[in-house]
């Protein structure tokens, strides 16, 4: 890969405010390196960059008049195509929804961009968010930046590697199972997947509604926090979103860690870890210890048993979800002779296969005579994991786990089954069940050059804290381990 | 074998879903894959267990409702061009009443 110029946060704003670039061309500079890679690793899906300069012109008019600029003042960001920007195709990564331009914005968006932040494309992703790996995308799978033959993680693929590329200054994407911090640690970047609750929803297109979360990916844990300052927070036109206060997500970063528990959990270190992203995740907890946290051992005993009740839950909420893609008021549509026809084969022919599959066992489990064996034991097994969770927060202010037991596998490699590919999900589906905030950060690499991912969780609405303990182990040389 | 053809295509039909014969004959291997594993979610009992249903449940004084308002969207034309069928201000489909 050709080493372009990383830009932070910071290093846009002294840019701007030392005039050494203007808002407009640094839109220029990075739509031409995108010009220039993504036909090699398929991260956009789309441009815009009509919207694109129309706020950089804005920025610049501000410079120019002397006023206080926001926060996020002219810093590109890529935002995942399952989120909704008004006028710009947002399809999903799937065929059924080829073309659709939604009529709004998400709100996450809404804010990023009232903040100053520039939108220059959507992200390739996973169909529907659906898959680990990108591979399910019906637009192509996006190529790992640090390994092209190699998967970038998903869903979030796109997102991940338009920061690991230098493609963007920052992302946006979702996390249901895993689907920020897996693709975070595949392409070595910071992946921050806040509470349930703590980001709207609102122009988030639904997978699984009661674990669906937007999240941002950034160069540095600091970045990560600027965007969360920005998007977390009540909205009224998500019902579930929080009236928790939103910290200063800045403010306390750098304090020293000295003092801090931090539970490491047997039960994630037993068989079907990797030796070497153990050895990594060991060496890990050991720069932390160094850093001043206390190490403490806790148990997470249901562990084993969060994968086998997400693929019921998450199934179930997405085939009920997904049945608003019936070819009458957005998507291509499959002529049909009765409006039951068409549905059918626009629906056949619109998803990919894992939308296909998920949707299937999704109705299966919810369908007559079996909803109690499956849909109401899932959510008696959350109800445990989440105890899992509170119970380890009496012992520990912070769970380090890795965020993947596998480092980055190669494109093609495990397509052929999918419960495989569902099992490597265990390290993050416990904390979307649970609800609680995680954030994955780069951990040294494989002796391949493959990277390799910490996962920090904390409890319910402590992303204060989550993100205090990465900044303090990125700062500490984390990535270098 | 706990899954059978049939039952695949009860489900399709259930989800409005046009399967192949090949996509009925995968996705059964593969869902019975699947249910076969989540049966170790018998391994434990729950029989005293209450279902957690949603995460913010725990705490819903968090999460007043908002006052119901009408709001003017005025979308409406941004919203037809993007059906594959629009008839202003309506959606087209095959006919569902019978004359």
């Amino acid at each position: 890969m050709s080493a372009l110029t990383t830009w932070t946060i910071p290093d846009v704003r002294s840019a701007l405010d030392s005039r050494k670039i203007s808002a407009r061309e640094l839109v220029k500079e990075f739509y031409a390196r995108i010009e220039q890679a993504n036909p090699k690793f398929n991260i956009y899906l789309a441009l815009s960059p009509e919207r694109a300069y129309a706020q950089a012109d804005k920025i610049d008019a501000a410079i120019a008049a002397g006023d206080a600029l926001p926060p996020l003042a002219g810093v590109p960001l890529a935002v995942k195509d399952v989120i909704s920007t008004r006028g710009i195709p947002t399809t999903c990564g799937s065929r059924i929804l080829a073309g659709y331009k939604p009529p709004y914005d998400a709100t996450a968006v809404t804010r990023l961009e009232s903040a100053g932040a520039i939108i220059l494309g959507k992200t390739n992703c996973d169909e529907f968010a659906m898959g680990s790996s990108n591979e399910n995308s019906a637009y192509g799978p996006v190529r790992n930046p640090v390994a092209p033959d190699h998967v970038p993680g998903g869903s979030s693929g796109g997102s991940a590697a338009a920061v690991a590329a230098n493609l963007t200054v920052v992302s946006l994407g979702t996390d249901t199972g895993g689907s920020i911090r897996q693709p975070g640690s595949f392409c070595g970047v910071p992946a921050m997947n806040p509470s349930y609750g703590r980001v709207s929803r609102y122009g988030l297109i639904a997978y699984a509604s009661s674990l669906d979360r937007i999240g941002p990916f950034a160069h540095t844990v600091r970045d990560a926090a600027s965007v969360m300052s920005v998007i977390a927070g009540r909205d009224p036109r998500d019902a579930t979103s929080s009236g928790a206060a939103v910290p200063d997500y800045l403010a306390g970063l750098d304090r020293p860690l000295h003092g801090l528990r931090m539970g490491i959990p047997d039960d994630y270190f037993g068989e079907g870890i990797d030796p070497e992203v153990r050895q990594k995740i060991e060496a890990g907890i050991r720069l932390l210890e160094k850093l001043g946290c206390k190490r403490v051992s806790i148990r997470m005993p249901n562990t084993d048993y969060a994968i086998a009740a997400y693929y019921i839950l998450a199934t179930a909420e997405a085939s009920s979800n997904l049945a608003r893609y019936d070819g009458v008021r957005y998507g291509p549509r499959v002529p049909g002779a009765t409006l039951i026809e068409m549905y059918q084969k626009t629906r056949g022919r619109g998803f990919g296969p894992e939308v296909k599959r998920r949707i299937v066992l999704g109705t299966y489990v919810l369908s007559a005579g079996y909803y109690d064996a499956y849909y109401l034991k899932g959510q008696k097994i959350r109800a445990l994991i989440a105890h899992d969770f509170r119970e380890a927060f009496e012992k520990a202010d912070v769970i380090v786990t890795p965020t993947s037991p596998v480092p980055p596998f190669r494109l093609g490699e495990r397509t052929a089954n999918p419960l495989q590919m569902y099992l490597a999900d265990s390290y993050t589906v416990t904390g979307s069940m649970a609800g609680v905030p995680g954030i994955s950060v780069p951990s040294g690499k494989t002796s391949k050059g493959l990277p390799i991912g910490l996962q920090v969780y904390g409890p319910a609405f402590g992303e204060d804290r989550v993100l205090h303990v990465a900044h303090a182990f990125e700062r500490a040389g984390g990535s270098d381990l | 074998m706990k899954i059978s053809r049939d039952d695949v295509l009860k489900v399709a039909a259930l989800a409005n879903l046009e399967l192949t014969d090949a996509e009925v004959e995968t996705y059964r291997g593969q869902l019975d894959d699947i249910l076969t594993y989540i049966d170790k979610l018998n391994e434990i009992d729950t029989s005293n267990v209450e279902p957690m249903t949603q995460v913010v449940a725990a705490s819903a004084d968090d999460v007043p409702l908002r006052e119901d308002v009408v709001v003017r969207a005025d979308i409406i034309t941004e919203v037809l061009e993007g059906a594959p069928d629009p008839e202003a201000p309506y959606f087209r489909v095959p006919r569902v009443i019978e004359k």
